[in-house]
């Protein structure tokens, strides 16, 4: 085994579990408070990078780019609530995706009228565009060490918002009990904005994040939109630590397959098939984890308490 | 009914064989969501994994031809053991993941089943030599014997519209037998139907298999009609539009998925027809539907008539 | 008096109309209009465009009609989207195909069933050996061939060990069955990603840097493209590993790669520097038309047009004449961007391969500049699986 080799993937598996993270936690909080199946959660990804990008180029520094999309996605989410959201909440599931699957159509198309079908490229600056050097000579892409720092701090961040705060404790009182709350006379309205919005700007930072790795256009929060919901199912809907733990569970597995199935499965099948059979079955790791910890546990590995 | 029986007839007539070819996918994908409706509309088992049945029926016929064609193995044609092949396959798959996926409620049934689906269309990924993610044309279609060969698109045409009378009359027994009661009852309130001493899992097992059993088969005609196979007919957005077809036209009524079905794929040539930007057009249609709709078009119209009747 | 003069005029109606229908080339161009690739779709109809122009828009005097559908990178919606064209257009050239899945997809609906196909890209094995067709014609190359003068390119700078990536898709295969076909060195490692959900390639590269290769060699059309070169050096692997490619940087990622792919070495059948006046008069009027180098996608797409041209020329406009139009495609006599070629018995080129290398123009753009022939005439290894011969 080739420990350097080992111990980049792991921090490449790292990153991309706190992108998931960042995702995952704005949609566990919205479904968990408002009970709300929220599709349209990908499309908030998106317009992130595209705003992120257009930022980034009028201003031509990526810092404030960064500095105008988390508001601007965070306007644009509390927007989308009032509008739209807040009139489903109290709807069946079904009819939430059939109204978050009609936003993320809308998007797409919006995204493609105003900044046309090719996409857009965001230039990072000087600092973030090389690879710095870990310990013992091992190089890293400086930009994938800062997604995870951001991803880190953002997760200390909610951890700190959420147990020691009152917005926190409102959030927390949601999560667990919905009619709670509102016979406390607490402003519900304000409250489901409020953490909409929230949702959305981490969305947008995460798709800001991703943005210069993973090319910006129209339809990538579909993708990623599916493995969010994983995500938040193996941690348990609603719980914050649930999809910090599934973020990061299903980033190590999606990378580790990726990297060393094909040699495991060498040891087993000739090298031929295990070239053709890996990506498929290194795609399927994440639905198999998921499958296997539904069928154990039904509720996901963190159900909150007092469901 | 009788519109839709002259179809073939009428695009004949004006020289327009394309629109044979687009009724006859809504005639199939009618009968994946009434499939769908079984369990989602009438059962309330929220399946985001359906399309993987269509897959099955279509990689049985893609399969079966392929080896038709390449090794010379006639029976392999033959559109009754496609039939049969894809009913068995499909129960023994909707037996499999009903019967892990059930024991969970909700948003985590919603997943599971999207996990074994994605699953199954990973192995199609995988699996290359039926062609792997490019997928599998199909160079004949379904033979039955002598009597119909399913080549000609308007033979097809009156399979596809065959089949839809018939599984919409065994839906229409279905939900009023007593198993068809026991369902629709469990949706409501399954606690209750437990405790007056009724096995729910089990009969909510038998109904899983026989929506994916029917899925199934509009799959194998859903591959004589496209005469192509690839793992994109049961990737999880194929799952998604089932869905959306129910809910659009109305989950629990008789009719409620054809008219979603008919409903989704006319928009859609419809309005791309009008602009390329179509979707800016149908998301907020959706999104109206779904809160003014409360029942999907079929609701609408129920409640249409109703004031009509008020009216008059 | 007036009844006649409805009369004449309904008549006169009748006949233009007739003649109208009767005479008007209908193309279909299946494309990527969307999405990351859409790109190349948009570069290929510019293209067909500057090459109607140049033709007057019209073929053999008659009217053209181009009919463009976008496949959305997807193999099923490019099949109906085919079906569309002739069934509802009833069209009778089917051209344009990036995508060897695309194009393995949608070749039954079109070969056969009256309608000529031109793939303009995408030269998928099958379609060049055993499923060879008279209904089918490439203004392209075979998929193999170019990766097969990569091959010999690597052997030729004494590269021991390779490192190869490439998309899991039956162009991919091909593509890497290719340079494998030649290339005489230890193949120390090999990536089949998926295609195209996969753009990520932080979990490869780390695999690359521990396995230390000679040289690294990659197929990655398109956005893709940008995407491995970008990580590349992200990584910190560019100058450190040498990198070679097919397919991967072209003309539409080279602005935005900006400087990343300057001395990238790659082989392809065509460069817009090549020295013939049908080139020359196309890049100088693309950049006119678009502001930018032509890709080779372009290139491909602007001979499928010239392609059909001398076939409705050679019957003067009657389309109904199948295989006198057959007769005059496989002449292959037309304007190439390539200069002349033949056409082998699969009806795909026989052509010269060079080694193109990225370089600076004069006013700073970056482009690529052919460095040396790899092959002449060359002929693709699935032909003679093709059981045609004329």
């Amino acid at each position: 085994m080739n420990w350097i080799l080992l111990l980049e993937q792991i921090m490449n598996g790292l990153q991309l579990g706190v992108l998931l993270f960042l995702l995952a936690a704005g949609l566990t909080l919205i479904f968990g408070i408002m009970d709300l199946i929220n599709l349209a959660h990908g499309s908030l990804y998106m317009l992130g990078a595209y705003l992120a990008a257009t930022f980034t180029n009028w201003t031509e520094s990526f810092f404030v780019g960064l500095l105008l999309t988390l508001p601007a996605c965070m306007v644009l989410g509390m927007l989308l609530e009032i509008i739209a959201i807040r009139n489903i909440y109290t709807r069946s599931h079904l009819d939430q995706v059939l109204a978050t699957f009609g936003l993320i159509l809308f998007f797409n198309e919006f995204v493609r009228l105003l900044w046309g079908p090719i996409g857009l490229d965001i230039q990072l600056p000087e600092i973030l565009n090389g690879s710095v050097e870990l310990i013992f000579g091992i190089r890293y892409p400086a930009f994938r060490l800062a997604i995870i720092a951001a991803g880190i701090i953002v997760a200390i961040l909610l951890y700190l918002l959420v147990s020691h705060t009152k917005l926190g404790m409102l959030i927390r009182a949601g999560a667990s009990n919905r009619q709670m709350i509102s016979a406390l006379g607490v402003n519900i309205n304000l409250l489901y904005t409020i953490v909409f919005g929230l949702g959305a700007a981490l969305a947008g930072l995460a798709g800001l994040m991703a943005a210069p790795i993973m090319t910006v256009e129209i339809g990538m929060g579909e993708e990623i939109l599916i493995l969010t919901l994983v995500v938040i199912v193996i941690g348990g809907v609603g719980s914050i630590r649930g999809a910090f733990l599934a973020a990061l569970l299903v980033g190590f597995i999606d990378t580790v397959g990726r990297s060393f199935l094909p040699d495991i499965l060498g040891f087993f099948v000739t090298n031929d098939v295990a070239d053709t059979a890996a990506p498929a079955i290194s795609s399927m790791l994440t639905y198999v984890l998921m499958a296997l910890i539904l069928a154990i546990r039904p509720q996901g590995l963190f159900p909150p308490k007092g469901v | 009914m009788l519109g839709l029986a002259a179809v073939p007839l009428i695009a004949d007539v004006i020289d327009e064989p394309f629109y044979t070819v687009m009724f006859s996918r809504m005639l199939i994908l009618s009968i994946g969501a009434i499939s769908l409706n079984l369990i989602l509309g009438f059962g309330g088992m929220v399946s985001f994994g359906h399309a993987v049945y269509m897959g099955i029926g279509s990689y049985v016929v893609g399969i079966g031809t392929f080896h038709a064609i390449e090794d010379g193995i006639s029976w392999m044609g033959n559109g009754l053991i496609h039939l049969t092949i894809a009913v068995v396959f499909s129960a023994l798959t909707a037996l499999f993941i009903g019967s892990i996926s059930l024991r969970t409620r909700g948003v985590y049934f919603i997943m599971i089943t999207l996990a074994f689906a994605q699953m199954f269309y990973f192995i199609a990924v995988g699996n290359d030599n039926y062609g792997g993610d490019d997928g599998l044309s199909l160079y004949t279609r379904s033979k039955f014997y002598n009597i119909l060969d399913l080549s000609n698109d308007n033979s097809l045409y009156y399979l596809n519209f065959t089949l839809l009378i018939v599984f919409l009359y065994f839906s229409h027994r279905l939900i009023n037998s007593r198993f068809g009661i026991l369902i629709r009852g469990a949706k409501s309130n399954e606690k209750r139907m437990e405790n007056i001493g009724f096995p729910v899992y089990r009969y909510r097992l038998v109904a899983f298999v026989i929506a994916g059993v029917i899925c199934g088969i509009a799959g194998v005609l859903s591959a004589n009609q496209t005469d192509f196979v690839s793992p994109a007919v049961m990737h999880w957005t194929r799952s998604g539009d089932l869905i959306i077809m129910v809910v659009l036209g109305g989950m629990g009524t008789l009719f409620g998925p054809v008219i979603g079905a008919v409903a989704f794929l006319f928009l859609e040539e419809f309005l791309s027809g009008i602009t390329e930007f179509w979707q800016i057009i149908f998301g907020p249609m959706l999104v109206l539907i779904a809160i003014f709709g409360n029942g999907g078009i079929d609701g609408i119209l129920v409640r249409l008539d109703k004031w009509w009747q008020i009216k008059k | 008096m007036r009844k006649i003069l409805f009369w004449i005029s309904a008549s006169a109606l009748l006949i233009i109309s007739q003649v109208a229908t009767a005479e008007t080339v209908k193309i279909g161009f299946v494309t990527t209009l969307t999405g990351g690739a859409g790109a190349i779709g948009n570069d290929m109809r510019d293209a067909v465009e500057l090459a109607l122009d140049h033709l007057g828009r019209k073929m053999a005097g008659s009217d053209v009609k181009m009919f463009y559908e976008d496949d959305t990178f997807k193999p099923d919606v490019g099949k109906q989207k085919t079906d569309k064209l002739v069934k509802k257009n009833k069209v009778h050239f089917v051209s344009g195909y990036i995508w060897s899945h695309v194009l393995m997809a949608s070749r039954n609906s079109v070969v056969g069933k009256g309608p000529f196909m031109i793939s303009s890209n995408a030269g998928p094995g099958p379609v060049a050996g055993k499923l060879c067709h008279e209904d089918f014609f490439s203004t392209s190359w075979q998929n193999d061939q170019t990766t097969m003068a990569m091959g010999e390119v690597l052997n030729q700078l004494g590269i021991k060990t390779l490192y190869i990536m490439a998309p899991n898709y039956a162009a991919g295969k091909n593509m890497v069955a290719g340079v494998t076909r030649t290339f005489k060195g230890n193949i120390v490692g090999k990536d089949m990603t998926k295609f195209p959900a996969q753009i990520d390639f932080s979990a490869e590269l780390a695999k690359i840097r521990s396995a230390k290769p000679d040289a690294v060699f990659v197929f990655y059309p398109g956005k893709h493209g940008l995407q491995i070169i970008k990580q590349y050096a992200q990584a910190g692997l560019q100058g450190k590993i040498p990198f070679y490619s097919a397919f991967t940087v072209d003309s539409l990622n080279l602005p935005r790669l900006k400087g990343l792919a300057e001395g990238s070495l790659m082989t392809q059948f065509w460069a817009p520097d090549m020295d013939n006046a049908v080139n020359k008069r196309f890049v100088a009027d693309y950049r006119k038309m678009t502001g930018r180098y032509p890709t080779f996608y372009a290139a491909q797409s602007y001979d499928t047009i010239m392609l059909i041209n001398s076939a409705v020329e050679a019957v003067n406009g009657d389309l109904s004449n199948k295989a006198a139009m057959r007769t005059a495609m496989r002449k292959a006599n037309f304007p190439s961007v390539r200069g002349p070629f033949k056409y082998g018995n699969n009806h795909f080129p026989i052509q010269n391969f060079y080694l193109r290398k990225v370089i600076k123009d004069s006013e700073g753009n970056f482009t690529t500049s052919i460095v040396k022939t790899v092959y002449t005439n060359h002929q693709d290894t699935y032909a003679k699986n093709c059981k045609m011969s004329w």
